[in-house]
């Protein structure tokens, strides 16, 4: 017995149609996800059930059936009730969906008021114990603590109590774990999991992560340019999934296995919501295209055990073949390290009163030593907020250490001034994260890259010089000369790294920073990116310190691995040695956290409550609070080097 | 020696407001070669609202250029002597308004009256009578009875003409296009924008059509205290306007626009010298600070007249001192602004990027941070415009504006305050002052409005 059925659903907005006739059923109880890269019409339909949809936006046809109820012939006095008390939602940005003014006991009240008719003590005992069934410690303080009080995770949880007062049946969830933390999003997703089991509660998850899907998924809807093209139970799925699409989707994934080989691309990207098809929506990206995909849009057609698929190809798609690799890019013969840190400090000054007397320090990175070799990768990982991001600029010097000493090639950065500093910064650069942020909207592309060519020419080289070397910089990142004189707003996000890797080239570096250059990208595009890293690794012997909190990545890039715990490396080694075997409980967990698409789930115990402030480190070991080995000696100091292996060095007394 | 008919005189305030068209036009030809920006006007040209009020806009700074053709005319010619230049210094829209300047009356009049406000004894009477105008009504003769009907008459023609020239400007149009002019009063042709003007211009002309058919006869506005023609003050009044509101902003944006930018990009204690700076000046009452200011360069200027060959020469110095005191007190707001957006570019990736290639201070601030400021830049010009022009009139309104010989929004209503107590009221100054600064700030809002619109990026996107 479904309890939202969905059928034809259609959403205009004005010649654009984002979702163009979307099916599906959810059972009492059931985990239904919607998988696809961002632009494919996921949240717009989630929108569209709820009635949410932006002004411009209009449902032109089909229904929505909820309890029996049609929600689209609903007057907008009903629809409010269905929405909290029939169906919850929550959303991916759990910093913006809670009211910073209001305390958190007065948001869930609020719902609790509207949906369930309570009042005053009884509605705050049931806010206490809502916030109790999603698993906040002390619900009776946090009732009184305002949103900025909490974490990331403790946010999202309360959002999920909120959504949870009107004793929804259904619960949508809009990527609700992509801005948090591996480890925490593994307690979001347990918790999702149990409270739909308890309460018996229907869930829409709405995700781009394979692994996610495979961790919650009941049945799994893929949507690919506002449509859905397959639709299948996680076993089936999993094991053979059928369209071209989903097993690109799965061959892009990196991993350890892939290491050396090539990821599985989709050329070209999700076609604009504007473009009318004839045929089927994804001919032009795929390999296995034959002539009747282009002329007629491909039927339903079931396979076996209620996965249907929407592809003219008879049987599943085959596999697909991962390409020739880099080989290992890695370059062996250099014994000096290109780059050497050595307990690199950062700490940022905490300012009160009325003269801004420094009152204590942000310890954002608090000595870390590590090195690089040429042509090596080496991966820094951990949590958002353990300083891999300011430890990345303090080694470029953008923000100048507190202490300790950074070498390039033999050559002290940190007692350098800014001029003296700049013959040096074309061995080394960086490549941001957003690729939205990190070109200036009011350059060409060719200005852009030119840019660092003439600061550190020093305007010598004549505007003719430089022009001439953009188009062959272009071309080795994959892109057309003749894109010089265009707008960074003319380009998709995979295009614009594209971009800011060449402009990083343009002056010839060693040493190439990567800060999460790929975690705004969706994942075919992630893979094309990475393709292009390993290739260039390959070509130009660069270095790359690769700064991310994806493992998946670090797995298939890295040769070594930093895990970075409160501004201190707490495990180092080889990605051979550290990534099978890691022997911090920390590394543990953190491996143990990331969904895995097998859908395996680890015996390590995952990690309760967050990460402590920088600002106010625990005692000891800073891991200790979250440490299931903890004991007295952990309390009292910070524990030495350990070695294990050829390269392992761990810092715990119980690494062992 | 025989000399011209006419000296020319180019004031200061001239010579900026030329420099500032040539710079408008200048910035024109550069902006159409820039995607971007030549997209945002694109949208505002097409945008009707932007195009009547710009149209409207149009005409007042077409009366003010007029009105910065300044010249000196040649006295008659004493026999054997050589050429003298009357003290006097007229402009071009004086020489067109020559008839409404000269026909001055004693004291005030209503709006089309043939006789005075007030009653006064007459010489060869005992009794207090309302004198005849010496020009209000003065063709009338001894025959009241036709004045109203000469006045419809008048309004008729007047209208009759202004439609007869928007007729021929919109043929005109209509023939370089090559549409018929049916077929574009139907279909609009050109787009709704290019019928937006014509349609503005269309009540622009009748009034005007009217303006001149009843002034030739009548005071359209009536006169003030000392008998000036309420309609040429009127008009006077926009060069005033105008040269506030457009100096003054140049004086203010290269501060704003520096500091701001400084105070966000360089921070530390510049940040600090900079934010105490603006707190202090914002923090001292507006106009006390402008009054303090211009009272000590009033007597600069009172203690110097060897500094100036005409009266006009000191007015406009005074003019121009007070477009720099209210730039040098009204650049706080925008530099508050810009500081805060720049503290936001500052920490983009882009910005980064460019420290990370060891690109220097300035050309960050100049080639990423300044390119992505100017939307907020224009915005902001084209707002502070209108609250200028209003500024004006306050505080010459309270005593401490333009020269008292000055014709202004202001001086207009500080002359005209004390009478409106009195009864029946004198009205008119008033509402003239009124409705000409109405519709100039009105379209100037308008106007900002759309800017702003289509220099959103949220909307552009």
């Amino acid at each position: 017995m479904s309890i939202l059925e969905v059928r034809d659903l259609a959403i205009h907005i004005r010649a654009a149609r984002p979702v163009d006739g979307v099916s599906f059923d959810i059972a009492a109880g059931e985990c239904f996800t919607l998988l696809g890269e961002s632009g494919c019409g996921k949240s717009m339909t989630a929108l569209g059930l709820m009635r949410l949809l932006p002004a411009a936006a209009q449902v032109v046809s089909g229904s929505v059936s909820f309890e029996g109820t049609d929600l689209l012939a609903l007057p907008e006095s009903h629809m409010r009730d269905i929405r909290g008390g029939g169906i919850g939602m929550i959303f991916q940005e759990p910093a913006t969906s809670l009211n910073p003014v209001l305390t958190v006991g007065r948001q869930i009240v609020e719902a609790l008021q509207l949906h369930a008719g309570l009042r005053g003590a009884a509605a705050r005992a049931r806010a206490a114990e809502l916030l109790d069934l999603v698993g906040i410690p002390d619900p009776l303080r946090r009732l009184d603590e305002f949103p900025f009080q909490l974490s990331g995770g403790l946010r999202q949880r309360v959002m999920i109590a909120c959504a949870l007062a009107g004793s929804p049946r259904l619960l949508i969830a809009d990527e609700p774990t992509t801005a948090l933390d591996v480890t925490i999003q593994a307690q979001v997703l347990d918790l999702l999991d149990e409270l739909r089991h308890k309460q018996d509660m229907a869930l829409l998850l709405i995700t781009h992560d394979l692994g996610v899907v495979a961790r919650m998924a009941d049945r799994i809807g893929v949507m690919y340019a506002g449509q859905l093209v397959e639709e299948a139970p996680r076993a089936a799925f999993f094991a053979q999934a059928a369209h071209p699409y989903s097993v690109r989707l799965f061959a892009a994934l990196p991993d350890a296995e892939r290491r050396g080989g090539r990821l599985a691309t989709i050329p070209g990207s999700v076609p604009a919501a504007e473009v009318r098809h004839a045929g089927c929506r994804f001919a032009d990206r795929c390999s296995e295209v034959m002539a009747e995909c282009r002329s007629a849009p491909p039927p339903w057609r079931e396979i076996a055990g209620g996965q249907r698929v929407r592809c003219f190809l008879p049987g599943a798609a085959p596999a697909v073949a991962a390409g020739v690799g880099a080989g290992d890019t890695a370059a062996h013969a250099e014994t000096r390290p290109l780059l050497s840190v050595r307990d690199l400090q950062v700490h940022f000054p905490i300012r009160r009163g009325l003269l801004q007397r420094a009152v204590g320090a942000v310890r954002a990175v608090d000595g870390m030593s590590l090195q690089l070799m040429p042509g090596r990768t080496l991966a820094l990982v951990g949590e958002s907020g353990c300083g891999k991001t300011t430890a990345g600029k303090a080694m470029l010097q953008l923000i100048r250490p507190t202490a300790g000493s950074v070498q390039l090639d033999g050559v002290e950065l940190t007692t350098r001034s800014t001029h003296e500093l700049r013959p040096l910064r074309a061995k080394m650069q960086m490549v941001f994260q957003d690729p939205f942020a990190s070109l200036n909207p009011r350059l060409r592309i060719g200005d852009i890259i030119v840019e660092g060519m003439q600061a550190l020419g020093g305007g010598k080289v004549g505007a003719g010089g430089t022009a001439a070397k953009v188009g062959p910089l272009l071309e080795q990142v994959g892109l057309r000369a003749e894109m010089a004189s265009r707008y960074p707003h003319e380009f998709s996000g995979g295009q614009r790294q594209r971009i800011a890797i060449a402009r990083a080239l343009a002056v010839h570096p060693q040493l190439l920073i990567c800060d999460e250059p790929t975690s705004a990208l969706d994942v075919s595009v992630q893979a094309q990116i990475l393709n292009l890293l390993s290739d260039l690794q390959r070509d130009l012997k660069l270095a790359y310190l690769f700064i991310t909190h994806n493992i998946a990545v670090v797995d298939y890039l890295a040769h070594e691995v930093a895990v970075m715990y409160l501004g201190r490396v707490v495990e180092y080694g080889s990605a051979d040695e550290v990534l099978p075997s890691p022997r911090h409980p920390y590394t543990k967990a953190l491996l143990a956290a990331v969904p895995r698409i097998d859908g395996a789930q680890s015996e390590v115990p995952k990690l309760a409550g967050d990460m402590p402030s920088p600002a106010n480190p625990p005692s000891g070991c800073h891991f200790h609070p979250r440490c299931p080995l903890a004991d007295d000696a952990c309390r009292q100091s910070y524990p030495a080097e350990t070695r294990f292996g050829a390269t392992q060095l761990v810092r715990c007394f119980k690494a062992g | 020696m025989n000399g011209m008919a006419l000296q020319p005189v180019v004031l200061w305030s001239d010579a900026l407001l030329f420099v500032l068209i040539a710079a408008i036009v200048a910035l024109v030809f550069w902006a159409r070669r820039q995607d971007a920006l030549r997209a945002a006007w694109g949208r505002v040209l097409k945008d009707t609202m932007a195009m009547a009020a710009a149209t409207v806009l149009a005409v007042f700074v077409l009366i003010g250029l007029l009105d910065s053709l300044h010249y000196r005319a040649r006295l008659p010619a004493q026999p054997g002597a050589e050429a003298r230049y009357a003290v006097e210094v007229l402009s071009a829209l004086d020489a067109l308004l020559s008839d409404l300047r000269q026909r001055s009356e004693k004291t005030y009049s209503a709006p089309l009256a043939t006789h005075l406000f007030a009653r006064e004894a007459l010489e060869n009477s005992t009794q207090r009578e309302f004198p005849r105008l010496k020009h209000g009504g003065a063709h009338l003769g001894a025959d009241l009875a036709g004045h109203e009907f000469d006045i419809a008459v008048r309004v008729s023609r007047g209208c009759a003409g202004g439609l007869v020239i928007w007729l021929l400007l919109v043929s005109a149009w209509c023939r370089w296009r090559g549409v018929a002019v049916v077929e574009m009063l139907k279909v609009g042709v050109g787009g709704p924008a290019i019928r937006a003007v014509l349609l503005t211009l269309l009540p622009i002309l009748l009034l005007f059509g009217i303006a001149i058919a009843v002034g030739g006869g009548y005071h359209v506005f009536g006169t003030d205290k000392v008998g000036q023609d309420v309609l040429y003050l009127s008009l006077k009044s926009i060069r005033t306007g105008l040269l506030i509101g457009t100096l003054t902003t140049l004086v203010m944006l290269p501060l704003a626009v520096l500091l701001g930018i400084l105070a966000g990009y360089v921070g530390g204690w510049v940040d600090d010298l900079i934010q105490y700076l603006y707190t202090t000046l914002s923090s001292i009452p507006g106009v006390l600070l402008i009054a303090a200011a211009v009272l000590m360069m009033q007597v600069v200027i009172d203690t110097h007249p060897d500094w100036f060959a005409t009266a006009a020469e000191r007015a406009d110095a005074r003019l121009l001192a007070l477009c720099l005191i209210l730039g040098m007190t009204s650049w706080t707001g925008v530099a508050r602004l810009l500081r805060g957006e720049t503290l936001k570019l500052r920490e983009l990736e882009f910005v980064q990027a460019a420290q990370a290639f060891g690109v220097g201070r300035f050309a960050i601030m100049h080639r990423h941070i300044l390119p992505n400021l100017m939307h907020i830049v224009l915005i902001a010009l084209v707002m502070d415009f209108s609250g200028l022009v209003l500024a004006e009139a306050v505080l010459s309104y309270v005593g401490v504006g333009v020269d008292p010989s000055t014709i202004s929004f202001g001086t207009m209503i500080n002359t005209a305050r004390m009478e409106l107590a009195r009864e029946p009221m004198v009205w008119w100054s008033l509402a003239a002052a009124f409705s000409f600064m109405f519709a100039l700030v009105l379209a100037a809002n308008l106007f900002a409005d759309a800017v702003r619109d289509a220099f959103d990026p949220r909307a552009s996107a």
